[in-house]
């Protein structure tokens, strides 16, 4: 397996007023081509954070995030802004669409930041809508969708420009059991056919089920148990 | 980028519902200030315009040495036999040079809109005034009769004013007076004017045969250097000559200044307060979406198109502000008739000019308001932290 991040010694730590408040210090950790991370803890465990260090939307105290020999952490907010459209997919819990365009068009976002042609993005839009089963679906808002619906359209986003890494955030935390699986299944289909790396935080154990990596952080430390 | 500021334009736009109400409440300050600014402007273009057209190049009007209006002019008989005699005078079929001396008294009038007490110029005149006006005709009634108490009204002094209704019989002063016509000059300032008799003015007001200006039409507009050259070497007379066109000119121009000068102060006080309108509007705007623009931030887009996504907007917000104030101050005001004080101290009647420039400055105010007031929330836009795609 090729280790697509690497992260060495990272910390994070917040300061509020006088209080410097540790999430985690010194993590170490690599993450393969393809795998399928679930990660779980207690709140407040720095889950999210991790998810938001690997997808360069926040920089960590010390140590490195290193993506495919890219230092993810030193890149510029430009450089970075680019960096996640072209290898990052974000998958939100409460899905984040942008409720006045339709789903195909909110799909369509991260290719606007591409140089394909309008129909090329449209072919695209379409296939992403297709893989994730919501293409009949493509020209309703998103307060026309059910949540699971939503979620697929947020999948879909975020696999549209074919990054390497899907960032799933508490993917199924706002659904019910049988949309969850559902979701989980789409993911684990994108792992899978698509050699998609995921990694998911989530709490619920029934979801870190379908991963084939399941890690548990607590305290600032990963415990890695056995996929089922 | 242009495809990133687009679509952050367009989710933007999308999204004014949401916010309709704080969204009209700009639109519409920025109509009140786009408004009062045409306002304004209408008033003042309508009375420069209505000056300018009046008057000939070809007409010199004389004038006491120093006077600056017809009002504090006094001169003779005397004066203008001397100026008839002058190179470059015309004459008439019969050889008469074309010469006219004119007295100019201040009535009171009343006006119909407000009920309210207005200067107007009641203008004595002698056989040749008429033909020194363009596009002078008399369109109801008739002329007066020399010696009479009767007088002419022009256009406007009818519809404004109360009382010059054919054949009414009006008191101005101290003197009763019969109308007995109303005359047109092409929509000139002459058309604020009330004409008689200038022998029968002179007697009523006791001013023995003083007159206040000479009007004479020359050969051409050149020869009106002849005509100076002429005054200023006779050591009997002490006039300022000026061709009628200039003379108008320079009465439009004091006037419409004090109008732009009290417009756009008006409009730019305004403009600060929708200014505040439009700030809060924004950052309203901004932080409504703050999920959204984070989520688009998190995607790849950039800030600076969240920014430019947010001054598009306010700048859209304040042109529909500013074309809703040009339409509705076109609809209501331009053409309307209304009167204001000259140069001459007596009302001008004017119609409002709603013009292509004046809408053009009330669009680019609208555009410099909606401009100035999204810099700020536009940078908070673009430093929106990412983390804030984690909100509930």
């Amino acid at each position: 397996m090729t280790a697509l991040y690497t992260l060495t010694d990272l910390s994070k730590k917040y300061t509020r007023g006088k209080e410097t408040l540790t999430i985690f210090e010194e993590l170490n950790m690599t993450i393969d081509q393809g795998d399928f991370i679930s990660i779980m803890g207690p709140s407040g465990s720095g889950k999210t954070t991790l998810l938001n260090l690997l997808g360069g939307i926040d920089r960590p105290s010390s140590g490195a995030v290193d993506c495919e020999g890219v230092r993810v952490d030193k890149l510029s907010e430009g450089k970075l802004a680019k960096w996640r459209s072209a290898h990052v997919g974000f998958i939100f819990q409460f899905y984040n669409l942008m409720p006045m365009l339709s789903a195909a068009q909110n799909v369509e976002l991260p290719l606007l930041l591409t140089s394909l042609s309008s129909k090329e993005r449209k072919k695209r839009v379409e296939t992403a809508l297709d893989i994730v089963g919501i293409l009949d679906r493509k020209g309703h808002r998103p307060a026309q969708l059910s949540g699971g619906q939503q979620q697929r359209v947020g999948i879909a986003r975020a696999v549209v420009a074919d990054p390497k890494v899907l960032l799933c955030d508490e993917p199924t935390g706002d659904l019910d059991r049988a949309t969850a699986d559902e979701v989980l299944e789409t993911l684990q289909l994108l792992n899978r056919e698509l050699n998609k790396t995921i990694v998911m935080v989530t709490h619920d154990p029934a979801a870190a089920g379908y991963a084939s990596r399941q890690l548990h952080l607590d305290k600032g430390r990963f415990v890695e148990r056995e996929a089922v | 980028m242009f495809s990133q500021t687009l679509a952050v334009t367009m989710i933007n736009l999308r999204s004014i519902p949401q916010r309709w109400a704080l969204s009209l409440a700009t639109i519409f300050s920025i109509a009140l200030v786009v408004a009062v600014l045409l306002g304004f402007l209408a008033m003042a273009n309508g009375f420069r315009a209505t000056l300018s057209s009046t008057g000939s190049d070809d007409v010199a009007v004389m004038l006491r040495g120093g006077s600056q209006a017809e009002l504090n002019s006094g001169l003779s008989r005397d004066d203008q036999r001397i100026v008839a005699e002058a190179p470059g005078i015309a004459r008439d079929a019969a050889g008469e040079p074309i010469v006219s001396g004119e007295l100019y008294v201040i009535v009171d009038g009343i006006k119909r809109s407000s009920r309210t007490e207005a200067n107007l110029p009641l203008r004595g005149v002698g056989p040749l005034a008429a033909t020194l006006r363009a596009d002078y005709q008399i369109v109801e009634g008739r002329a007066f009769e020399p010696g009479s108490n009767e007088l002419v009204v022009g256009q406007s002094v009818q519809r404004e004013f109360s009382g010059f209704d054919l054949g009414q019989v009006i008191r101005l002063g101290t003197n009763e007076w019969v109308v007995v016509g109303v005359f047109s000059t092409g929509g000139s300032v002459f058309e604020s004017e009330i004409w008689a008799d200038i022998g029968t003015i002179q007697n009523l007001y006791q001013r023995g045969t003083a007159i206040q200006s000479i009007r004479a039409r020359m050969t051409s507009a050149d020869a009106i250097e002849g005509l100076e050259a002429f005054i200023e070497n006779e050591p009997r007379l002490n006039l300022d000559v000026t061709n009628e066109a200039e003379y108008y000119a320079d009465q439009a121009g004091g006037t419409s200044d004090l109008i732009m000068f009290l417009g756009w102060p008006l409009a730019i006080a305004m403009a600060i307060g929708a200014l505040a309108g439009a700030w809060n509007t924004m950052y309203s705007s901004v932080d409504t979406r703050m999920k959204e623009i984070a989520t688009l931030r998190a995607i790849g887009f950039a800030g600076s198109s969240a920014a430019i996504g947010t001054m598009v907007e306010s700048m859209i917000l304040a042109v529909i502000g500013g074309l809703v104030g040009a339409v509705a101050v076109f609809l209501i005001f331009d053409g309307i008739s209304a009167s204001t004080l000259g140069g001459g101290f007596t009302q001008v009647v004017f119609s409002f000019a709603v013009t292509a420039d004046a809408i053009i400055n009330g669009i680019v105010l609208a555009l410099i308001i909606g401009f100035a007031g999204s810099i700020f929330p536009a940078i908070r836009a673009a430093r929106i932290p990412l983390l804030a795609v984690h909100r509930a």
